[in-house]
């Protein structure tokens, strides 16, 4: 795939981490995390790994972000880290 | 105590970054690990085992070992969710239940449990937290399951040629589950898969993969040799590895989605199994 | 200097792979709410998992499915099966960890009220 492309793709998936640490609401981290894992699909999929790039999305980006939801409404919302 | 962290986390990472050099370039063909097992997976896999798709034939039949081990992990974090969540009876709190008057929408809380007949229309049973459903959102989740569902069959059975496989069908098969979950409430996945048929589910699928190994063994082959069940039902050694592959694949699914779908809903529920999110 | 920027195009990748597992590391170390932790877990494992795939990426390689016009002549054509066979393996470990991980958390918040590690450690020690 084009160079430029990866590249941006990289930046962008480092940014959905630093972010996904950073957001004091808990649910919304669980949803950037989501976002992590769909960004990290793409990086594979531009690597030719369709295979591991299937799993993550269902895997990353569908059942962890449930469970995380389903944990922050189970426990605490708001963080003061 | 962040500083030190930063400060330590920084110099780990410039040491990392140190040692790229050693690392082949980006997309060399003929770096260290492309060199002496992968190419005989890429020869072989066609002649040998009949699936034109090399990830799966390497993660169920070359690799079948890890593959069972992994499946057998799976089913021992499903177990260990239910030993540490699972509770019976909430610790401290007084159980209360909440019925609603469906013509009226009057709610009644109660101390004990009543049994009512699911095609009643007077009564319903609802959480704690319950907001007054939207039918179009309920209507078209519970639509789009059954599509879900045959595309996720699809990608079990479909493994050999396409990307997919048993983990990604038994995933997706665990998400119609939760779709269900989430639109109506937890007591209708319940009562669709109850927690006692999911853990029999997942054992049954880590058996099936150990089976078919041990079935390999009685008919004369070494353990997960799927090339051994051929002479037995006249099929050639490649086809009888093919249908190895597709079994352990199904054992797998089969696993892989009764764990996830039992991590759901005690997560969901914090262990109770009553009222979800 | 030239061959020092060739060596940087052909390498980019290695550090920010590497910079996005110094990522997960530290969430894991120092922040104290323990759903962060497991954010950062799940950060560094996924990094892991990128690191290993791009070595097995070729240049120019398509899927690692057969293709009846392309045959298997030159396995240069097919990117590396093996690594991704490994990192399949560790998508579904780490979503069962996680799994296991959200259960406890969910444990020592019915236990003590709250998910903060301070406070834990304060409640604790104040008993």
């Amino acid at each position: 795939m084009i160079l430029e492309i990866k590249i941006a793709m990289l930046v962008l998936v480092m940014v959905c981490a630093v972010a996904s640490i950073t957001i004091k609401d808990l649910l919304g981290a669980a949803v950037v995390f989501g976002t992590y894992s769909f960004m990290m699909c793409l990086l594979w999929t531009s690597m030719a790994a369709v295979d591991v790039a299937f799993t993550e999305a269902t895997i990353g980006a569908g059942i962890s972000t449930v469970l995380m939801i389903a944990a922050v409404f189970r426990t605490t919302r708001r963080t003061k880290d | 105590m962040k500083r030190l962290a930063l400060f330590a986390v920084i110099l780990a990472g410039v040491l990392f970054a140190a040692t790229a050099s050693e690392f082949p370039r980006l997309g060399d063909p003929d770096s260290a690990p492309s060199r002496h097992l992968s190419p005989a997976y890429i020869h072989g896999s066609k002649p040998q085992t009949a699936t034109p798709n090399f990830v799966t034939a390497v993660l169920a039949d070359y690799r079948g070992f890890d593959t069972m081990f992994e499946t057998a992990v799976v089913f021992l974090a499903g177990m260990s969710c239910f030993f540490i969540l699972r509770v019976l009876r909430r610790r401290g709190i007084a159980e209360v239940y909440y019925y609603r008057h469906r013509p009226t929408g009057v709610v009644l809380a109660m101390l004990t449990p009543r049994r009512i007949s699911p095609r009643s229309s007077c009564f319903e049973r609802i959480d704690a937290d319950w907001t007054p459903q939207d039918m179009v959102v309920e209507t078209m989740c519970l639509f789009m399951v059954p599509f879900i569902q045959v595309f996720a069959l699809y990608v079990i059975a479909h493994g050999h040629y396409s990307p997919g496989g048993g983990f990604q069908g038994g995933v997706l098969l665990a998400a119609s589950f939760i779709l269900v979950g989430l639109s109506r409430d937890l007591r209708t996945v319940e009562s669709l898969l109850t927690e006692k048929t999911a853990i029999l589910a997942a054992a049954a699928g880590v058996c099936l993969y150990a089976g078919t190994g041990l079935l390999a063994l009685f008919f004369g082959g070494n353990f997960l040799d799927y090339g051994a069940f051929g002479p037995f039902f006249g099929a050639a050694v490649p086809a009888a590895r093919s249908m190895g592959i597709l079994i352990v694949e199904i054992g797998v699914a089969l696993t892989v989605m009764a764990t996830l779908v039992t991590i759901y809903k005690l997560l969901s529920s914090r262990g109770t199994v009553e009222e979800g999110l | 200097m030239h061959e020092l920027l060739t060596e940087f195009a052909n390498k980019f990748h290695y550090y920010g792979y590497f910079a996005i597992m110094m990522i997960g590391l530290y969430a894991m170390i120092a922040k104290t709410n323990l759903l962060k932790k497991c954010i950062g877990l799940g950060i560094f494992q996924t990094a892991i998992m990128l690191f290993y795939v791009s070595i097995g990426a070729k240049e120019g390689a398509g899927i690692p499915i057969l293709d009846p016009a392309v045959g298997t002549a030159d396995p240069a054509a097919y990117a590396n099966p093996l690594p991704q066979v490994l990192m399949l393996t560790a998508i579904v470990v780490s979503v069962a960890t996680l799994g296991v991980a959200l259960a406890l958390v969910q444990n020592i918040h019915r236990d003590h009220g709250t998910i903060e590690e301070d406070e834990i450690l304060k409640g604790l020690r104040g008993k």
